[in-house]
């Protein structure tokens, strides 16, 4: 059963739930089953956030995320809370901006810097979850780039298309040049 | 994917509640939001107006389930969302609604508890105050859908049912199942079947308002169609009028439950339950665990099975007593201190063995957790 458990953690207000549901509609673009679910604190900014996804070929039951095969960790808080549940042959994508020490881990880790390529290069930090998304697929293949982009310039706000394109291709680019390291 | 091309789209539970509403032909929502339920609220006070109906945001979730009842009198489809807290503050007028025989629906989607709790935390703490929660004899149906999808198209059943009955319908759903997306078919229009509450067939001047055809249920007539009648909560005859007479109320309350309970047939998914000498029993989302736990203790030749209450009230009583006289054992996993188990017990009679498995910390109740148990009573 190719079943991909993906969480992606940080704190709230930076849009990982609003990534998550991202992918998880470009899986259904796709024609697979998704999952998306979200926990969060009563607060609206800056408590602990995480959304998970399960991307899978066939019905999916159980709906959380256990032992992901992906963590991306946009605080450091969140990075050191879940990167116990992380597989060993799984794949770590942690902010450079907010992730300082990286845990001991036997994943493979990929240390990028999204938030601060989101702020010099698009001058807007809101996108960095659209800077993380691009990368965290292009590393991973959860996903193609086609159904991603679609899904992406679906679901955010009119008006900012092209900004979250930029910011999409950018994540991408990122991602890419990890992989031919 | 489904078939002739239609594209499944993400969505929430509580989004589907809201596209299964505006599907059954909703007409007025009253609420008071409150989480895991607000976006229903939020969905169709966006929506509704569009579709020619009304939506208020009450004062409270009192008021806001007396204009539910107010609304469906006046022949609106009506509706109310909210969780815990306000399930509670519903429950008069739910009773009154039951009573007055006020076809409604309300959704409650189940947080921890008691009070206000983990407000944004699952529970299925619920399950005996949707049978219970307003006081005296009285007719409930409660369902509980386990996927989005389900969501969907249970909100639509719910309608049907309050219309068919003339009494009010619970859609128990939980936290997860209520803030998961996943992928759905959206039904078109032509494919749903919708349910109309009866309406009186004799002139105004010879109505009896709460005289029950043979079925139990009395025709319905619209406030403001010159059916001009008494609605009370006060124990009433044929009239609609209180006379204060015992022999009224035995009369009339048994006919309230004897409508649901001679008519309504138990709704049930059953899976692997053929040859189960286990029965793992499970509602809502944690009936999604238990569906991977059957299939994980099938892969190690246990023979276990599923059975999945959708209307959670009436009970499935005949599966539960027929199983019981097949199986070894019934699992019986809930989020909560144990209240479907005791409709299990019940059931059962002692002729197989009940175990209960519950979680109270937040969490859904995982496979694995389920599996063991499976594994302990083999």
């Amino acid at each position: 059963m190719a079943q991909l458990e993906i969480r992606l953690s940080g704190f709230g207000g930076q849009g990982l739930i609003t990534a998550g549901i991202i992918l998880a509609d470009a899986a259904i673009k796709e024609g697979k089953q998704a999952v998306q679910s979200q926990s969060y604190g009563p607060e609206a900014r800056g408590g602990a956030s995480k959304a998970e996804v399960i991307i899978s070929d066939t019905t999916i039951d159980y709906p959380k995320v256990k032992e992901p095969a992906v963590l991306l960790a946009m605080s450091q808080e969140a990075c050191d809370k879940y990167i116990a549940s992380l597989r060993d042959d799984g794949i770590l994508i942690v902010d450079s901006y907010y992730v300082k020490k990286i845990p001991e881990t036997r994943a493979r880790v990929y240390s990028l810097p999204i938030t601060e390529l989101a702020r010099d290069k698009l001058g807007k930090v809101i996108v960095a979850n659209i800077v993380a998304l691009g990368a965290t697929v292009a590393i991973t293949g959860a996903v193609g780039r086609e159904a991603l982009e679609k899904a992406v310039l679906s679901r955010v706000p009119r008006g900012t298309e092209d900004l979250n394109r930029e910011a999409l291709a950018l994540g991408w680019q990122l991602g890419r040049e990890q992989l031919e390291k | 994917m489904g078939e002739n091309d239609r594209q499944a789209v993400l969505m929430s539970g509580n989004e589907a509640c809201v596209e299964g509403a505006l599907l059954a032909g909703i007409r007025f929502f009253a609420g008071y939001p409150i989480t895991p339920s607000t976006e229903i609220a939020e969905g169709l006070a966006k929506r509704l107006p569009r579709y020619g109906g009304k939506f208020i945001q009450m004062e409270d979730e009192i008021a806001s389930m007396a204009a539910v009842v107010g609304a469906s009198l006046a022949g609106a489809k009506a509706m109310t969302a909210t969780s815990g807290p306000g399930f509670s503050l519903k429950q008069e007028n739910i009773g009154f609604a039951a009573m007055a025989e006020v076809p409604c629906v309300v959704v409650n989607v189940q947080r921890f508890g008691p009070s206000t709790g983990l407000p944004t935390s699952p529970a299925q703490g619920d399950i005996m105050q949707a049978r219970w929660g307003t006081h005296g004899d009285h007719p409930v149906i409660a369902l509980m859908p386990a996927s989005v999808q389900e969501c969907l198209t249970l909100t639509v059943e719910a309608f049907n049912l309050a219309e068919e009955y003339r009494t009010p319908v619970i859609l128990l759903m939980d936290e997860v199942v209520g803030h998961m997306r996943e992928g759905i078919l959206l039904p078109r229009k032509e494919e749903i079947v919708l349910k109309e509450r009866k309406k009186p067939t004799v002139p105004p001047e010879e109505y009896l308002p709460y005289k029950a055809d043979p079925d139990g249920i009395p025709p319905m007539a619209n406030f403001g169609d010159g059916y001009r009648y008494h609605v009370t909560g006060l124990v009433h005859d044929e009239t609609g009028f209180p006379r204060g007479r015992g022999i009224d109320g035995d009369r009339l309350v048994r006919r309230l439950v004897n409508k649901v309970k001679d008519n309504f047939v138990p709704m049930v998914e059953e899976y692997l339950t053929e040859d189960a000498e286990i029965a793992v029993v499970a509602c809502g989302s944690v009936a999604r665990s238990a569906k991977r736990a059957v299939d994980l203790g099938r892969e190690q030749g246990i023979k276990v099975g599923l059975v999945r209450p959708i209307s959670i009230w009436p009970f499935p009583e005949k599966v539960i007593r027929d199983l019981a006289e097949k199986v070894k054992a019934f699992v019986v996993p809930e989020m909560n201190l144990g209240q479907v188990v005791l409709e299990v017990e019940r059931c059962a009679c002692g002729k197989a063995g009940v175990y209960g498995l519950n979680r109270i910390d937040a969490e859904l109740i995982t496979p694995d957790e389920i599996l063991t148990k499976i594994q302990e009573v083999k």
